[in-house]
């Protein structure tokens, strides 16, 4: 069995296919959509519409690049609250036109500094989360590498929250867990291993639904093969939610989160 | 004008201040955060606010209560709830059980129905002595039935939002909580009712990022620390000092992002205002 930061490593590993590759590969026709309308246009979040299989979607996620060069215009896939602002924009056109949204999740966290609190990350944040409990359309979540914090969740209050293998999905990065509590960031790993950060320990916990396998890493079509798999999770799930009533959909939703924590009436 | 008409004074089930956590004691000297000075605890004057810099004393939420609520109306709800140890994190128990003998509180925030200038609200105080006020089960499960109950009841909610973010011993599940809270928060607001925040020094992270930043209204302390990230985290990603001001509640005025900030002693009629304006019978000036 892997130890819970070999799972982090790779789940950071520069390689690791990103949102746009998996939406190109995916999605027919995909069409990249631009900007917040409000500010500007982050380029760590994509977003966009396609046809999944012949049903209309849209897409949206956090964007990491495979070098320097592309980690630095993709800010290393930790938005602004513009970012944030581009996807509920999606969202919002998504439940115009009554088509189901596809988030796929990639980042450490939503960017720390002084642009970003200065245009309201935190407020950028909750009101993704305010407003997608009460979205009228499904939403589907894939963690597809790093799921770090607010700045993860903010595109993860979905009907279905799902991982692949190789992924993790935490309250902060396990550096940080360590640098809070023990004040000794280098104890990186044994947080890690406490903070049940994995796809195993998540579905464990109940706080995600399902686990899609990734090809062996080591496999030359790694990446056809993993894309195919999450398109046809997809399709199959699609088809149930799309079925389901809004307002089931919505009172399942509220549910989904709504039993989660772990607490007694003494 | 019902602003001044007695009323008849549920009881009393939330303990006195006293016994809630250690308030700024009259007779000691106290360091003011804001300005730094120090300051003899009585000077800090019923409000408890800095004489030099104007800058609030971190209330216990028993103090916030008296100062808001009509005396006698705060009906605590849901005190018994207490945190499980989701990560079997080393020691939790024990810190947990150190905080309530200290702070006679059982959890971060106190949640009730109570009364100001006689109109029902249902409320929330966060209380910075108990672990930072971080948002973890009880914290989530609290502010949810908070705004189910206010919801059934259509009632307003008034929150006093205090917090350093989630609570990081809970892990994963003190990060789901802010996806709980803001649905139940989204209810409320789909029944049409009002939601008022009031953000108190420190309010950060992961509350911040949900219902602190989530009401029809939101007002602030003067000098309240309100942010996202830690002022460390970004400086440590800077590699320089940020401004003294940074973060302030004066800062995150002018950028847009709250309504007003509220000076101590107008707080409450601040509040009186905004609850008649929203209880007031729709057409009725007419």
């Amino acid at each position: 069995m892997k130890h819970a930061y070999d799972i982090v490593t790779l789940a950071r590993k520069v390689t690791r296919p990103t949102a746009l590759e998996y939406f190109n590969y995916i999605l027919d026709d995909f069409v990249e959509l631009h900007g917040d309308r409000s500010f500007q246009d982050d380029k760590a979040v994509v977003g966009g519409v396609g046809l999944l299989r012949g049903r209309p979607v849209t897409a949206v996620g956090i964007q990491k690049g495979h070098d320097l060069e592309e980690n630095m215009e993709r800010n290393f896939g930790m938005p602004h609250p513009e970012g944030y602002r581009k996807t509920l924009r999606l969202m919002k056109q998504a439940e115009k036109f009554n088509r189901p949204v596809i988030a796929l999740v990639n980042t450490s966290g939503a960017f720390s500094g002084v642009s970003a609190e200065e245009r309201g990350q935190g407020e950028a944040i909750a009101r993704n989360l305010f407003e997608m409990s009460g979205l009228r359309t499904p939403i589907i979540s894939i963690v597809i590498g790093e799921g770090g914090s607010g700045g993860a969740l903010a595109l993860a209050l979905a009907d279905r929250v799902w991982m692949l293998s190789n992924t993790v999905y935490s309250v902060l990065s396990p550096e940080g867990f360590a640098s809070i509590l023990w004040k000794d960031s280098s104890r990186a790993k044994e947080a890690a291993q406490l903070m049940k950060l994995t796809a195993k320990d998540l579905l464990e916990l109940e706080v995600i639904e399902k686990i899609i396998e990734e090809a062996r890493e080591e496999d030359e079509n790694y990446f056809e093969i993993t894309a195919d798999r999450i398109r046809d999770s997809l399709m199959e799930e699609l088809n149930i939610l799309c079925d389901m009533g809004i307002d089931m959909l919505l009172e399942k939703r509220y549910e989904r989160f709504r039993r989660i924590g772990e607490f007694e009436e003494r | 004008m019902n602003l001044f008409k007695k009323k008849k004074y549920v009881p009393v089930t939330v303990r006195p201040s006293s016994e809630y956590a250690p308030h700024v004691p009259d007779g000691l000297w106290v360091k003011c955060i804001v300005c730094g000075k120090t300051v003899y605890g009585k000077e800090t004057g019923e409000y408890k606010i800095c004489p030099h810099c104007g800058g609030c004393f971190r209330l216990s939420a028993g103090e916030r209560i008296e100062m808001i609520f009509d005396e006698g109306s705060f009906q605590e709800i849901n005190a018994n709830l207490e945190t499980k140890n989701p990560l079997s994190y080393p020691g939790y128990e024990k810190t947990i059980a150190g905080l309530q003998k200290k702070t006679g509180l059982r959890e971060a925030v106190v949640t009730g129905k109570g009364e100001i200038a006689g109109l029902t609200v249902y409320g929330a105080v966060m209380d910075s002595n108990f672990m930072m006020a971080s948002m973890g089960s009880v914290v989530g499960e609290k502010m949810t039935r908070l705004f189910e109950k206010a919801t059934e009841e259509g009632l307003p909610v008034v929150a006093f939002t205090a917090s350093g973010g989630a609570r990081m011993q809970e892990g994963i599940i003190s990060l789901m909580q802010m996806a709980k809270v803001s649905a139940a928060v989204n209810r409320h607001h789909q029944a049409g009712l009002l939601y008022i925040t009031v953000i108190t020094d420190p309010t950060t992270g992961g509350v911040t990022a949900s219902f602190a930043m989530q009401g029809d209204i939101i007002l602030a302390e003067p000098k309240a620390v309100i942010g996202f990230a830690g002022r460390r985290v970004i400086e440590q990603t800077m590699k320089h000092q940020l401004p003294k001001n940074f973060q302030t509640a004066e800062l995150v005025l002018e950028n847009g992002f709250i309504d007003k900030i509220i000076p101590r002693p107008q707080l409450k009629e601040t509040l009186i205002k905004l609850l008649r304006i929203h209880n007031a019978v729709k057409g009725a000036g007419a």
